[in-house]
């Protein structure tokens, strides 16, 4: 056959040439295609890795990712100190993805309707916001972070400035991180594999029970404040504590000026043989806020937030493999706010028309001395899970699921729907990066979420339900 | 016709010239590698652990490709912007020759003088410390190393090296170190007083002819092979291979080894192996060796 094909191919030369130009093209076409895959290309361009070293698929870390990012962005070797860097090393990463998608949700309220809610269902190509992220090292265990992120329609604010002192005294185990930053969540939210509004946040991170006025326990949300961090030499034993300001993240100090919290983690790596590395922690974050403030014709004066109440989230978080393709992230929660904030006191600077019930009849959400509860409010408490599975098709390809529920266990008010505010939401999806090199991220994301709530219509308040499609090219360089 | 026929005459000379050429470089076809890769030889063993060629297809390319290659040959898209003296090429897996050894020079390593590297990594080089990988995927990762070279098929490891134990400090060996040092023309790589400035450092070159410098005892880099007394001695007597850095086994007794061990140290800036060295040495007042002097 061989033989044949020789002479045959030698007998026709114009045919060879259309056969070796397609065979060209097509191993062109195919090369291009499954070249090897890329998230901060910044880092990678100075180490010379591809993303998937870190990178379970970008944004996500693998293991090896997040014991560079807790030696403050090194690798422990000689390369780190930025006086190593070629003089024209940038250490800047930008990072948009265009998409296309289409949104439905059953209960929008509308003028139009007769029982003033309706569903509107909106498509069409959009982007997403522009992040700036620049970070490294300043000197040998001198690191920093800022980011300096845009919505959609290009507004910035910071969602990350900090600076880091690593492996202070050479040990491992103290690391001291002050300014704005992510807290120090194992399933982080700042590397979510999924886009979508539903889907692209963990609503374990955000959640707020119905009328709840305590914005501050939002653990996805990056935070203010000081945090100690440290880890053994193979980070297979981490611990982290924070000291944050209650204020959810907001410069120029818009809540209380005495309101603090602390977010604490802890967790062990084992090695499980030919399952891979598992990993199990806990988190608790804890503090006050307040739901008091001072007014000046009737606005809040910002920074005069007293009264503070408190408030916790606590839960653990699984990471198991099961041999090289297969993981599942589990993270479960339990929550609680003081009464105060379940009766829709604490964010009265950003709400201050909301109204609020007392025995003597309503008044602004601001607790006024003198402001008394309802009778029987209690402290709203919930528990919630989620799961995220991942099968890793390639270090290029990873296709993707979740599965997250929250539950209320207690309502604030007396008499409410046991339900109301319970969250079911699923999310599927697939990150495919045609290509892979140290010097930029590119992949093709597809993602459907489909999220439930009870309850909380904006009109008759009833069920709420909102799908999402999304396609979309998530790229940095 | 003829110039059809000349045509592709030339065109299959070009494929075949560039088949045996890439035969000849990749040593192992890939339909070799391929089939050696599913045999049962294609393993290692690290203490309990037994790791599987097989396995590691995922890790390598996850982890390591990016600069070793698709082929195992170093030349990972990476490698070009490593082309300097200061920081070492990636490492060729089809020659199969590697610095790191317990083992005797020209014999191959063993599987856990590989699996040891992976996780220590390379300083002055590109290579991270792979710890936060399983032990099991290390392991793997060096049964894939070994599918690259047919030597791996051909030849067992080495067998590694007696260490006798570690005597004790003293002045007259940290002396006694100072002159194996100059008998041995240290110096003349490692310069007179270990800052990597000898009259021959300018010109090495490791086997592939690819500039290479000398270790610098004084800026405070850790040796590519383990930081250890026992690593430093093991580096003397198994050499390393592929480097200018020969093995002094025959040279040098395992007690001068060990002099020059300690020796070695009192150059190094302060660290957490060489306090005593360092205070014998300022004690002794050591004075660079003077390559001049008249051999004793």
């Amino acid at each position: 056959m061989r033989m044949w094909a020789q002479s045959h191919l030698c007998q026709k030369p114009q045919r060879i040439t259309s056969v070796l130009a397609a065979a060209l093209a097509l191993t062109c076409v195919i090369l291009g295609a499954s070249q090897s895959a890329s998230a901060l290309p910044a880092f990678a361009r100075k180490y010379g890795l591809r993303c998937s070293a870190c990178h379970e698929s970008w944004p996500m870390l693998n293991y090896f990712g997040q014991k560079f990012k807790d030696n403050g962005y090194q690798l422990m070797n000689d390369r780190d100190a930025p006086i190593w860097q070629n003089p024209g090393y940038w250490p800047v990463t930008f990072r948009i993805t265009p998409i296309w998608h289409r949104v439905s949700t059953n209960k929008v309220a509308v003028d139009q309707s007769s029982n003033g809610e309706g569903k509107i269902t909106e498509s069409g190509f959009d982007l997403s916001g522009l992040d700036f992220h620049t970070g490294g090292t300043l000197e040998k265990n001198v690191s920093f972070y800022v980011l300096p992120s845009s919505d959609a329609t290009a507004s910035f604010h910071f969602e990350t400035v900090m600076a880091r002192l690593d492996n202070i005294g050479g040990s491992p185990w103290f690391n001291v991180k002050l300014g704005k930053f992510e807290l120090d969540n194992l399933l982080s939210e700042k590397r979510i594999l999924t886009l979508t509004a539903n889907g692209g946040i963990y609503q374990l991170y955000h959640f707020i029970p119905a009328g709840d006025g305590n914005v501050f326990g939002q653990m996805g949300d990056n935070q203010l404040g000081l945090e100690l961090l440290g880890h053994s030499y193979s980070d297979r034993t981490r611990y982290s504590v924070s000291l944050l300001s209650s204020n959810d993240g907001q410069v120029g100090l818009p809540y209380g000026s005495e309101s603090y919290s602390t977010f604490i983690t802890g967790s062990q790596a084992f090695d499980a043989g030919k399952l891979g590395v598992q990993r199990l922690g806990f988190y608790v974050m804890a503090g006050v806020a307040p739901t008091y403030y001072l007014t000046t014709g009737g606005a809040p004066i910002t920074g005069s937030g007293t009264q503070n109440k408190g408030y916790s989230r606590e839960g653990f978080v699984g990471q198991f493999y099961f041999g090289q393709r297969v993981d599942l992230t589990v993270v479960t929660q339990h929550g609680e706010d003081s009464a105060w904030f379940g009766q829709g006191y604490g964010d009265f600077v950003d709400n201050p028309n909301a109204i609020c019930n007392t025995p003597t009849g309503t008044q602004p959400c601001n607790n006024i001395p003198g402001t008394q509860l309802i009778r029987g409010a209690r402290n709203p408490t919930w528990n919630g899970v989620l799961f995220e599975p991942h099968y890793v098709v390639s270090p290029q390809m990873i296709l993707l699921a979740r599965y997250e529920t929250i539950r209320m266990s207690q309502q604030s008010t007396p008499g409410a729907a046991s339900s109301l505010g319970n969250i079911s939401t699923y999310t599927f999806g697939y990150r495919y990066n045609p290509f892979m090199t140290s010097r930029a991220g590119f992949a093709y994301h597809g993602e459907y979420n489909w999220f439930h709530q009870d309850g909380t219509s904006p009109v008759t308040a009833t069920n709420l339900t909102s799908s999402e499609l999304l396609f979309g090219i998530d790229f940095d360089f | 016709m003829q110039t059809n026929l000349l045509k592709c005459s030339l065109l299959m000379s070009v494929v075949v010239a560039l088949c045996f050429s890439t035969a000849s470089y990749a040593q192992l076809t890939t339909y070799q590698q391929q089939e050696w890769l599913h045999s049962p030889a294609a393993s290692s063993h690290i203490g309990n652990l037994t790791g599987a060629a097989r396995a590691a297809a995922l890790p390598y390319r996850r982890y390591c490709v990016g600069c070793h290659g698709e082929l195992g040959d170093g030349n990972g898209e990476n490698a070009v912007w490593f082309a300097t003296p200061m920081y070492a090429q990636p490492r060729n897996f089809q020659l199969a020759v590697f610095k790191c050894r317990s083992t005797p020079t020209g014999t191959l390593p063993t599987d856990q003088d590989l699996f040891d590297t992976i996780g220590r990594g390379m300083d002055r080089s590109n290579m991270p410390q792979w710890t936060p990988l399983s032990k099991q995927e290390r392991a793997d990762l060096v049964a894939w190393i070994k599918h690259y070279s047919p030597r791996w098929q051909t030849e067992k490891a080495g067998t590694p090296i007696q260490i006798p134990p570690e005597p004790e400090i003293t002045p007259e060996r940290v002396k006694a170190g100072q002159e194996v040092f100059a008998k041995m023309q240290c110096y003349k790589c490692h310069g007179v007083q270990g800052m990597a400035n000898g009259p021959s450092a300018s010109t090495l070159t490791d086997d592939l002819n690819q500039p290479i410098a000398a270790f610098n005892f004084t800026d405070g880099s850790r040796p590519k092979c383990g930081d250890t007394d026992r690593d430093i001695y093991r580096i003397f007597m198994t050499g390393l291979d592929g480097t200018p850095m020969p093995s002094f086994a025959d040279n040098i007794k395992p007690d001068e080894a060990w002099d020059l061990v300690f020796y070695l140290r009192s150059l190094q800036p302060h660290n957490s192996f060489n306090a005593k060295e360092r205070e014998i040495a300022k004690q002794l007042g050591l004075k660079p060796v003077n390559p001049n002097a008249p051999a004793q």
